[in-house]
């Protein structure tokens, strides 16, 4: 214990002696936060959305057979209830619904003017905007077809509705990504370069020819990046509820839980790189192009995973950062419980376990 | 019962088809409370043998023992017992000189009172910059330190890897006279050094040289096995000189030596010298100076060494 308290002591000071890494632990979070904030947009395909017919008439139809051959949409199911489209919504399995309601042709053909109603999920506002503004099109395409056959133009208005971020926020959508992006970071690139430091330093040949347990000096490379990934953790959230006025949903407790699970795992990623890794340099290359890049490519958050060839999606599926980004867009965006992300829980939990297997077994008590 | 011991060991690094023999069936024993040097050139092999024998890498064959333990299978009791000095200064350089040593004293599972009886010569001398970050301090005192943090649990076995290297005159007999102490004190010390006149300050000696165990021996009797007379000449052109002293014909072997070059014959002619005197006096050189010379643990270093004549 003395050993362990006075490994992670150490481990303290190379934090806070060194300029360059202290900039890097706290002022990237930050920089990525307020960055991410303005930049991201995005265009999307095939998007799966719900159409419940309740007028069934010749222009619903028509306006469905529009949205049928756009690429845009891919029409899942249609003539759901209300609550049935809600819990599709919250699976997360449709991202818009479009609802004709009775007498829908009736209406527009008597009155010259009918109601559409649209919900799109919001928790990606970036999305939910694109997607409402193409089905905005579709009908405004079908409005100027029936002008030209009728003296009095028909109107149609949409009633947009947006689920779980009606002021279409841009926050909610990037600070899950930024929150996964920044932990995987600081964890897996930070520990990496830290025991690969000992290795170019040489200190890693006194530490071999000691007494201390390989577990013991694995635990105390990852205790001290834990507590600031957990720090960086508080920090993105109190900046994002100050700042960007963001409101915490679901559970703290839960949130913090699911965080500590997945920096767990992105620390095991670090050891894991820094085994391989000869030098800082390679260290640092590595964990940014085998975690940074993909877990700000390829997790969701800048780009629908939808959108991706098959190869991608499933690459996308063996990431911790896409369990990671789902759980926290529910807890946090939607205030869903334990309950709705249970699953992911559980596989990020085994892909953690894994992770941490392999390390105990892959670690060097040798030099070569 | 020796306390370090090796038997054939072979390593090699690289790839199979590339593959560098780095150390060649090396065999010998050091015995408990002795000095031993690992004497050699760069590359001969010194760093791989000690970092077979404090169990960080695995010899290809053969076996080693340090403190009685197998350094294969019991390498945990053996990190336990002995101290390990790097050739390369190997201590955190952004924590200060305090904060190391405590360090490597908790992670020992001691405590620096506990053995500051062992360290205390040393300590004196780099205290008053215990708060001077390590990679702030001069190469003699860093590795002062470096000595200290091996030395604060105790070790049976003390392995110092090049511990002069880089390091003043002054500071370097500083060093050996801590050796000593250390030795007084019962410890077995296994230092290396490419160094010849440090080697006669052990008590045995191996002389290494391209993976292979050349000699092993007390510096005297080393010094002792030197099988000719050894001369010494130097004059005001030693350019000349050389040539001249390489084209004659009864010449086995001749090399500068600092200031002078060192040289033997083929024969025991009793009259070699005054041949050779009078040969290099057709075009006379000032200040010519040539005597018989005791050899020294370099000459019979390059002597074993050196193939073939040249």
């Amino acid at each position: 214990m003395k050993q362990l308290l006075a490994f992670v002591r150490k481990e303290f000071y190379h934090v806070f002696r060194d300029k360059k890494t202290l900039l890097m632990l706290f002022g990237v979070p930050i920089a990525q936060i307020v960055l991410f904030g303005f930049t991201l947009t995005n265009e999307i395909k095939n998007s799966r959305i719900v159409v419940a017919d309740y007028a069934h008439d010749y222009a619903s139809q028509e306006i469905i057979r529009k949205i049928e051959a756009s690429r845009y949409f891919e029409v899942v199911k249609s003539n759901m209830s209300h609550d049935q489209i809600e819990t599709a919504f919250k699976t997360g399995t449709i991202k818009i619904a479009v609802i004709f309601p009775a007498n829908f042709y009736n209406d527009l053909s008597h009155l010259n003017k009918a109601q559409i109603q649209v919900i799109a999920d919001a928790s990606d506002p970036n999305t939910a905007t694109t997607l409402t503004s193409y089905l905005n099109n579709i009908i405004t395409d079908y409005q100027a077809q029936k002008a030209q056959q009728t003296k009095v133009p028909y109107l149609i208005t949409p009633e947009v509705k947006m689920l779980y971020n009606p002021e279409l926020l841009g926050a909610p959508n990037f600070v899950p990504g930024v929150m996964a992006l920044v932990l995987m970071l600081i964890c897996a690139m930070m520990t990496s370069i830290s025991i690969v430091k000992e290795k170019e330093m040489g200190t890693m040949e006194i530490l071999l020819v000691s007494p201390i347990r390989p577990f013991l000096l694995i635990i105390s490379k990852v205790i001290p990046y834990l507590i600031v990934s957990i720090i960086n953790l508080i920090t993105i959230l109190v900046l994002s509820v100050v700042l960007l006025h963001l409101e915490i949903k679901g559970s703290l407790l839960l949130l913090f839980f699911e965080s500590t699970l997945f920096i767990i795992s992105s620390l095991a990623l670090g050891l894991l790189i820094s085994v391989r890794a000869e030098s800082q340099m390679a260290a640092m290359m590595t964990s940014q192009m085998s975690l940074m890049l993909p877990t700000m490519l390829l997790t969701g958050f800048m780009f629908p995973i939808e959108n991706m060839p098959l190869p991608m999606q499933v690459l996308s599926y063996a990431l911790p950062s896409h369990y990671y980004y789902v759980i926290v867009k529910a807890v946090m965006l939607e205030g869903l419980g334990f309950m709705s992300i249970w699953k992911e829980t559980l596989i990020l939990a085994f892909i953690t376990t894994v992770l941490v297997v392999i390390n105990l077994r892959s670690f060097k008590i040798r030099l070569a | 019962m020796a306390a370090i011991t090796l038997d054939n060991i072979v390593k090699t690094y690289g790839e199979k088809d590339k593959k560098v023999l780095a150390v060649d069936r090396a065999s010998f024993s050091v015995e408990e409370g002795e000095m031993f040097g690992l004497i050699g050139p760069d590359g001969a092999g010194k760093t791989t043998l000690f970092r077979i024998l404090t169990t960080l890498l695995l010899p290809d064959s053969g076996t080693a023992s340090v403190a009685g333990y197998d350094t294969a299978k019991d390498y945990t009791k053996i990190r336990n017992s002995v101290g390990y000095m790097p050739g390369r200064f190997s201590l955190y350089q952004d924590l200060t000189v305090e904060e190391n040593l405590q360090f490597f004293a908790t992670i020992f599972n001691t405590t620096i009172e506990e053995n500051y009886h062992l360290i205390k010569d040393i300590y004196v001398q780099i205290e008053p910059f215990k708060d001077r970050r390590a990679g702030k301090l001069s190469g003699g005192m860093k590795q002062k330190l470096a000595l200290c943090c091996a030395l604060i649990h105790k070790p049976t076995v003390l392995f110092l890897d090049e511990p002069t290297t880089g390091v003043d005159v002054v500071s370097r007999v500083e060093f050996w006279d801590m050796l000593k102490r250390l030795k007084a004190q019962g410890i077995t010390i296994l230092v290396s050094t490419p160094y010849m006149d440090e080697a006669v300050l052990c008590d045995r000696i191996a002389l290494i040289q391209n993976g292979k165990i050349l000699s092993v021996d007390t510096p005297e009797n080393t010094v002792r096995k030197y099988p000719t007379k050894l001369y010494a000449a130097r004059s005001d052109d030693m350019h000349r000189l050389l040539k001249e002293i390489r084209s004659y014909p009864d010449i086995a072997s001749c090399f500068t030596f600092g200031e002078s070059m060192h040289f033997t014959f083929r024969s025991d002619d009793p009259h070699n010298i005054e041949k050779l005197k009078a040969k290099l006096n057709k075009a006379p050189h000032e200040y010519l100076e040539i005597k018989e010379i005791q050899p020294g643990i370099e000459d019979y270093f390059i002597q074993i060494s050196e193939p073939a004549h040249e």
